[in-house]
């Protein structure tokens, strides 16, 4: 009896807890995502709405803004998280080795970029990499370029600044992960592949790598997430996605439908639902991942 | 050492070097940029130059800067603040108290952790419109204050908060709101500490929720400020690299006071 008012006195107190954040997620993400679901089989422009059934998604496959928009995103995606990450884990293995000269100076060197805003460091990168900026400047000295590069002005040149701009904000990020990972691998599994004549790089593709799995799948999923949502360094470094919509991202093409001129939000929903679908299939996937480690 | 394992040792330096210079290169250039004129910067120049003053001044009169600085304190300090109360309430209690759906809903949340921002921004300016929120502190604040993440991040380090302490808080007769806030808050000081790092952080560097939000210059944050700067035809990128230095300034100054504190924030949930 006292037990059975002992368990409801917490029930109560954990409802009445959880409460306050409950009604807020309801408000501000549950009521909105269902509202947005809906939005997308709205067409109309401002505020006159009326059902348009599937007229959206058929509009989705003959827009060629989207089209570029989602190919870009794509691109930077299949481009930029494998480059983060294998350089992320190959500076992970190095400092974690203690007898490396210096670990606490680079760690810290490279975490750094992660204390930036990204709308500072992205006004920083536009500011360096113009026609006759430092970059070009640096690149002509060491001779590694014969011509300055039209970073900015160039379709291709474009992406490259925004990849290798991502890159610089959340290597040391990822790296982080890693090392904190490495630092659980137990040392004597190490000692017994050193003295059994093991040569490092094969410690580190047969034991670190194996061993670190679960993060290396972790941070695939939220760095793959963050970029499938890439909006700010678009829209500050390229201003808006340009030359010619070659940096344009799903998040700047929802922007431009719904706050510049007038606004389509039914159609804007209908995108952000397209980066909905593609995060939920990642996230399924990383599921399926997780659930085989386990079996 | 064998001349190859001599060699990969070489290799190793020479990266860490290279990265750690393209890391840091970066910063030194805002700082020295901030001293140069627009003209001078675009150009390349990487030696300090003495328009620091007139960069200062120009930035200064852009806009109302005290105003600016205020509302980006104001913004991620009461932002934080609420955030930390709801969400590290609700991680706690997740974790102490038991209830049938307590996973279903707890899955359920992790599920919405993935929804992505840019699927919620146009109900939410609607919402705010209706509200007649538009262009107010409420409206930048409020969607944020549940976050998942932090309840996430609450619940796993509440599971090394000693149940020892809860059963004697008990009885000795303390509320169970009373046992969270002179037991719980005081014990766990350290993850509230490294979260108040990373919400803090969040805060201050949100930039697409204000833009759409926030639409007169008296609001604006330190951040939007910034990004105003450049939508000039011609920005003066000398003040511009000024804006950039005081806004990256106090989560600069976090990091180096509190270094352990923040690594763990950013692993936050994931141990």
């Amino acid at each position: 009896m006292a037990q059975n008012s002992l368990a409801r006195r917490g029930e109560l107190n954990g409802w009445l807890f959880v409460a306050p954040a409950l009604i807020l997620l309801g408000l501000f993400m549950i009521y909105p995502i269902l509202w947005s679901l809906w939005m997308s089989f709205q067409v109309g422009r401002g505020m006159n709405w009326s059902f348009g059934g599937f007229a959206n998604i058929m509009r989705l496959a003959q827009d060629p803004v989207f089209l570029r928009a989602l190919t870009n995103t794509l691109v930077f995606l299949a481009i930029q998280v494998p480059i983060m990450l294998i350089l992320a884990l190959l500076f992970a293995n190095a400092l974690n080795d203690s007898k490396l000269w210096g670990r606490a100076l680079f760690r810290t060197a490279i975490f750094l970029p992660c204390v930036t805003s990204l709308v500072a460091y992205s006004v920083i990168f536009r500011s360096m990499f113009g026609q006759d900026g430092v970059i070009n400047q640096m690149l002509l000295a060491l001779h590694i370029i014969s011509n300055p590069i039209p970073w900015l002005a160039d379709p291709f040149w474009a992406k490259v600044v925004i990849i290798s701009a991502i890159t610089w904000r959340w290597t040391g990020y990822n790296m982080i992960f890693y090392l904190a990972a490495m630092q659980n691998i137990d040392r004597s599994i190490y000692e017994a592949a050193r003295i059994d004549g093991v040569p490092a790089w094969a410690r580190f593709w047969h034991i670190t790598v194996p061993m670190l799995k679960p993060v290396i799948l972790f941070t695939t999923v939220i760095s793959t997430i963050g970029t499938l949502q890439l909006f700010d360094e678009p829209n500050l470094i390229t201003s808006g996605g340009a030359p010619s919509d070659s940096t344009l991202t799903l998040s700047l093409y929802i922007y431009n439908l719904s706050f510049k001129f007038m606004p389509s939000f039914g159609y804007a929903a209908t995108v952000s639902y397209v980066i909905v679908v593609l995060v939920g299939i990642i996230s399924f996937l990383q599921f399926l991942a997780a659930r085989d480690r386990r079996a | 050492m064998t001349p190859l394992a001599r060699l990969g040792r070489a290799a190793t330096y020479a990266g860490l070097i290279l990265a750690s210079f393209i890391s840091v290169f970066p910063f030194f250039w805002m700082v020295v940029g901030a001293t140069n004129t627009s003209a001078e910067l675009l150009k390349g120049k990487t030696s300090p130059g003495g328009a620091l003053w007139t960069n200062i001044a120009n930035f200064w009169a852009f806009a109302d800067m005290p105003r600016i600085l205020f509302n980006s304190f104001f913004i991620a300090a009461v932002g934080t603040l609420l955030t930390l109360l709801v969400s590290s309430l609700a991680g706690y209690a997740f974790e102490i108290f038991r209830s049938r759906f307590r996973e279903r809903l707890f899955a359920l949340l992790l599920l919405m952790l993935s929804v992505p921002f840019a699927a919620l921004m146009i109900p939410l300016f609607i919402m705010m419109a209706n509200f007649k929120l538009i262009n107010t502190y409420q409206a930048i604040i409020l969607p944020g204050v549940a976050s998942i993440f932090i309840i996430f991040y609450f619940r796993q380090a509440t599971k090394a908060f000693p149940h020892e302490l809860r059963d004697a808080a008990r009885i000795d007769g303390l509320k169970e709101w009373q046992i969270f806030l002179h037991v719980y808050m005081p014990v766990m000081r350290s993850t509230y500490a490294a979260a108040t790092i990373i919400v803090f952080m969040a805060n201050w560097n949100n930039y697409l929720w204000p833009l759409i939000v926030l639409q007169t210059n008296d609001m604006k944050t330190i951040t939007l400020t910034v990004a105003t700067l450049i939508s000039a035809y011609t920005p003066d990128w000398g003040v511009v690299m000024v804006g950039a230095t005081v806004a990256t300034l106090p989560t600069l100054v976090i990091f180096f006071l509190l270094q352990r504190r923040f690594v763990e924030g950013m692993l936050g949930a994931v141990k």
